[in-house]
């Protein structure tokens, strides 16, 4: 479980998160909507120890992760995956070694082994043409879809997702989306994914919350969300110029 | 008016003082990640690949470079001097002040200042690069170090290569010096090279050496802080790389003159 409790933070002067509190429960898939630039990525940075609070706590499967030292967060960082928005692969390495580089690093297992859980994880996400490609070569989708392999094969508990589906058509959404889904239903593993299209978090999510000037404003399941009688959400879900929120 | 004077005093103290604040955080942060770089140095043996390649990146891609600017540096040193003492009829003496000159000061200083334009500013690109498209992040969410990942091997690649491109400006500075000895001092290669041997002091070889060894960690080392603390995208990366190339630049100079006065002072 993931829980945050009165989390504030506070970048460039401006308050990001403001007493943020909420619970995430194992196994399911939560979903965080919200306006660009509303601290979405944020609160993923700081699931996953990569930001410190100003205040508050954040406690992964009951085991707080601010305010701990490299090891320890090494320590719970090895049950938790990120795919950044960009992929963040590292641009001098093919897609094969990006994928193996974690286990290849920590020499988690022999060298054939390691090939075999790659192959098995490219075979997945539909990568394998790509394998000897670099980063620069290859699209967006691939990218991401790259990311996740190379997440997957250290078998974490929780997976964050950046905006998994910005900047790319529906088709590759929706591949995207059905491979979420996937790892759900086979590894019944906790993911937390960050988005603003509203397609993706009706399909992939058991509960979507909205984050709005730093707090959740309401957290439901998709139908309460598609059904809201909250002027913010509903003006947010439905793309309408008209509402309480503040354009500029 | 008075208040605009007013306002201008109060921007240039507060650039003076945010400016100075950030130089001592930078080379403090620069001076732990060195530590950081030292204790994963145990992993030199695991990292021998990427070492060899950041090696080979610091020695061939600027060996052209390299040689020339060695080359035409014994050269000017040589043509200077020389038309100075040739009215005194003591132009034979070129050949020892180059190779006191090359070896002491100038190979180390001039070749740091090659490697800092070509390979420190790339570090330095190339690392807060990583650091603003997430990468740097990745690998902390994958628990790998950064430091060890990507400092480390460059420092141990520099700190090697830079002593071996100072020997290697030795070299062609000396022939540099040799040519104009004989074209323009009328001194012959013989006598030139006589010269030249008679003034190869072992302390001053090592003392060079022992700049660009020192060089080559302080250079890698302040060029990976720069990169590793960039932001705010391509903006971010070019200060972060302009940045790591002054501070090496000032660097270089302050701790030569140190070096020196440690070995030649009183």
């Amino acid at each position: 479980m993931i829980e945050f409790r009165n989390v504030t933070k506070i970048l460039s002067g401006t308050k990001v998160l403001n007493n943020l509190s909420l619970k995430i429960e194992k196994g399911e898939t939560f979903v965080i909507i919200g306006r660009s630039g509303t601290g979405k990525t944020v609160t993923l940075k700081h699931i996953a120890g990569l930001l410190e609070p100003d205040s508050g706590q954040i406690l992964v499967d009951g085991q707080q992760i601010n305010g701990t030292g490299k090891s320890q967060k090494d320590r719970l960082r090895e049950k938790i995956g990120f795919v950044f928005q960009s992929g963040a692969l590292i641009n001098w390495m093919t897609v094969e070694e990006n994928i193996a580089l974690p286990l290849v690093e920590h020499k988690l297992y022999p060298p054939d082994e390691i090939k075999r859980i790659v192959e098995e994880k490219m075979e997945l996400l539909q990568l394998t043409a790509a394998r000897n490609k670099m980063p620069a070569e290859i699209s967006g989708g691939m990218k991401k879809r790259a990311s996740l392999a190379r997440v997957l094969v250290r078998n974490p508990e929780i997976i964050l997702y950046d905006e998994p589906t910005s900047g790319l058509d529906p088709v590759m959404s929706s591949l995207i989306n059905t491979i979420i889904n996937k790892i759900k239903e086979d590894h019944s593993i906790t993911q937390v994914v960050v988005t603003h299209d509203m397609d993706s978090a009706y399909a992939i999510g058991d509960r979507i919350a909205m984050l709005y000037d730093g707090t959740i404003i309401q957290c439901d399941e998709p139908d309460g969300i598609r059904n809201t009688t909250n002027p913010i959400v509903r003006q947010f879900i439905t793309g309408s110029l008209e509402g309480p929120i503040d354009i500029l | 008016m008075g208040s605009k004077v007013r306002k201008i005093i109060y921007n240039f103290v507060y650039d003076i003082g945010a400016n100075t604040l950030n130089i001592i955080e930078m080379m403090g942060y620069s001076m732990l990640l060195f530590l950081e770089v030292l204790y994963h140095s145990k992993a030199a043996f695991q990292k021998r690949s990427e070492i060899v390649k950041q090696m080979y990146y610091a020695g061939v891609k600027t060996f052209i470079v390299v040689s020339i600017v060695g080359l035409f540096t014994g050269m000017i040193l040589a043509l200077q001097t020389g038309l100075e003492l040739k009215p005194y009829q003591q132009q034979a003496l070129v050949g020892n002040i180059i190779i006191a000159t090359l070896t002491r000061e100038m190979a180390p200083f001039v070749t740091a200042i090659i490697l800092i334009a070509a390979v420190g500013s790339t570090m330095a690109a190339e690392i807060g690069t990583m650091t603003v498209s997430e990468e740097i992040d990745a690998l902390e969410m994958m628990a790998i170090s950064p430091v060890k990942f990507l400092v480390m091997p460059r420092v141990i690649a520099l700190a090697i290569m830079l002593p071996v491109a100072t020997i290697y400006t030795n070299l062609l500075g000396s022939i540099g010096g040799g040519i104009v000895a004989y074209f323009q001092l009328d001194v012959s290669f013989d006598v030139y090279y006589t010269h030249v041997l008679d003034s190869l002091h072992f302390k001053a070889t090592y003392v060079g050496l022992l700049k660009a060894l020192v060089f080559g960690m302080m250079v890698s080392t302040i060029s990976c802080a720069n990169g590793l603390r960039a932001t705010n995208g391509a903006l971010g990366v070019g200060k972060a790389t302009r940045n790591s190339v002054v501070s090496s630049f000032v660097m270089v100079l302050i701790t030569g003159y140190y070096i020196t006065a440690l070995f030649y002072g009183k």
